[in-house]
């Protein structure tokens, strides 16, 4: 271990706005986009599912 | 062999496939972002010149290779897909683009975030960084391209034909690049620190652009199963699909209770 | 080869018809060049070291503004489908429309670039290498420009987005355009940059129709 303390890894030795500037963006958009890919596919179940809905519907009643 | 893999080439075949593999890649992309990360920070030491600083690399350099892997990926799809003509191809492409770019995106933002503490700017015009943008700006195009146009095989296609004249473009626009940076004297700063790397950074560097890689691989196959649900919604296998039925119950059963 | 002179004169003929599109983008290149110093400052030293760039990018930008109109009337009228049924190869029928494209777009730029390299105090070496440069690079945009001209027909917001897919390509000819008269300057001479543009311009020469071909072939066929 190299880091004697825990304030001393946040600090990375005054560095440490750029270090976790810079992992915080990857963190931040690797987690937007997990949630968009699902957001995604959620999307796609919803289309699809109201158009055979309809689809459905719509052979019922004629 | 080949029959394997024309038998993948099918959107109704691919689709069970991806969603057996996504939760692999994305289990290894975390096994290997913790090992590399517990690497790259806890047991790698401070360099000499840049301090703390360089730890930087553990996410910029594996961020700038992946939007260069990605986008030749994206090349490989498109020369598929164009010779044989398969949709497949064109879904993949498209699948591909968004995690490109945010690679790209990634690229700059750490490199600037790298920059400013080692040569004082947030923005240098070094070869790399200056190529890297271009990059960007493919990758942009690409996607608004894809995303004008609404027939999705001409999508697919003109995509193909734009993924293809970029990658083919890439070299001759980094080749230039580094014309222009090194004959107007700009900073000359390897952002990697090259071979003298010591042996525990370089290996944590390499586990994390595997890691970015897997990472790739997952959304790409995750993103594309949703494609492939939108493109072929006409069809009688998506239509009986399990959670197509499910939804369509929850639909119905909310729209009861309306 | 009779089809091809006779696309180029065909295309020619059209657009001298209607002249003010094919003068709308030389005056934009005028007025660019102009905008640039009122911009900058007139302090001559500052504007000799930036002319090479502004004015290889306002000819860059003035040569992308047409690039929408060359297949967008012959799409809209059916003239394209025509051609690409005929028996003539599609190719060198696109790369006849990407000369008359030049002739109309690059040309007067490349013949306007001396004199408005002269509000930069350019000295005359530096303005023939520009000459020479733009005379190699216009055709290098024009080529490239087909490309996206080709795959963004008749989409919605297309104007746009084809700046935005040609723009990144255009960076290689932009660098060793403006370097060329960089180098004229700076006393290196412009040899290696003109040779590299003049390369440019062959391979794009070759490609650049077919992938054009290739891309009208898909927007047609939708």
């Amino acid at each position: 271990m190299i880091w004697n303390s825990w304030s001393e890894f946040w600090a990375m030795g005054g560095y440490g706005l750029y270090v976790w500037g810079s992992f915080g963006a990857t963190a931040l958009c690797v987690a937007l986009e997990v949630i968009w890919v699902k957001n995604a596919r959620a999307q796609a179940l919803t289309q699809i599912s109201n158009e055979l809905v309809a689809e459905t519907n719509s052979k019922e009643w004629s | 062999m080949i029959q394997k893999l024309f038998f993948y080439a099918s959107p109704q075949n691919f689709y069970p496939l991806a969603g057996k593999l996504w939760p692999v890649f994305a289990c290894l992309a975390t096994g290997l972002t913790v090992w590399g990360l517990w690497l790259g920070m806890f047991v790698a030491p401070t360099d000499f010149q840049q301090g703390q600083g360089y730890r930087i690399i553990f996410v910029h350099v594996p961020a700038s290779w992946m939007s260069m892997v990605i986008y030749l990926a994206m090349a490989f799809w498109a020369l598929l897909g164009l010779t044989f003509n398969t949709r497949l191809s064109g879904m993949m492409t498209k699948a591909l683009a968004p995690t490109g770019a945010i690679c790209a995106f990634l690229s700059l933002w750490t490199g600037a975030l790298w920059g400013k503490p080692m040569w004082g700017t947030w923005w240098v015009w070094d070869a790399r960084l200056t190529s890297e943008l271009i990059l960007f700006f493919l990758y942009l195009g690409h996607i608004a391209l894809t995303s004008a146009i609404d027939d999705p095989r001409r999508a697919d296609k003109a995509g193909g034909i734009l993924a293809l004249v970029g990658a083919l473009n890439v070299p001759v626009i980094y080749f230039s690049v580094k014309w222009w940076n090194t004959l107007h004297q700009g900073a000359s700063v390897s952002l990697t620190k090259g071979s003298s790397m010591a042996q525990v950074m370089l290996e944590a560097m390499l586990i994390m652009g595997i890691a970015f890689w897997m990472y790739a691989v997952a959304m790409a196959l995750y993103r594309v199963r949703s494609i492939i649900l939108v493109r072929e919604r006409h069809t009688q296998w998506v239509a009986e699909l399990p959670e197509v039925r499910a939804q369509m119950i929850k639909n119905t059963a909310g729209g009861a209770n309306a | 080869m009779s089809a091809f002179v006779a696309i180029v004169k065909r295309d020619l003929t059209l657009a001298l018809r209607r002249k003010n599109e094919v003068i709308t983008s030389v005056f934009f290149f005028v007025v660019v060049a102009a905008l640039f110093p009122l911009g900058i400052g007139p302090e001559m030293n500052t504007l000799r070291l930036v002319a090479p760039g502004i004015l290889w990018v306002g000819a860059l930008l003035a040569s992308m503004l047409s690039l929408s109109r060359m297949f967008a009337t012959d799409y809209a009228d059916g003239t394209l489908e025509q051609m690409a049924l005929s028996p003539n190869s599609l190719s060198l029928l696109v790369a006849a429309k990407i000369l008359a494209h030049w002739l109309l777009s690059g040309l007067p730029l490349v013949l306007l670039a001396p004199i408005l390299g002269l509000q930069f105090d350019l000295s005359a070496n530096a303005l023939w290498v520009l000459t020479l440069s733009l005379l190699l690079g216009t055709p290098v945009l024009s080529l490239i420009g087909a490309v996206g001209a080709s795959l963004t027909l008749g989409v919605r917001g297309g104007d746009v987005l084809l700046s935005l897919l040609v723009l990144p390509l255009y960076v290689p000819a932009l660098v060793f355009g403006a370097g060329a008269v960089q180098a004229e300057i700076s006393g290196l001479g412009a040899s290696a940059h003109l040779s590299v543009l003049a390369a440019l311009v062959l391979v794009a020469a070759v490609f650049s129709p077919w992938a054009s071909a290739a891309s009208l072939r898909i927007a047609l066929e939708s």
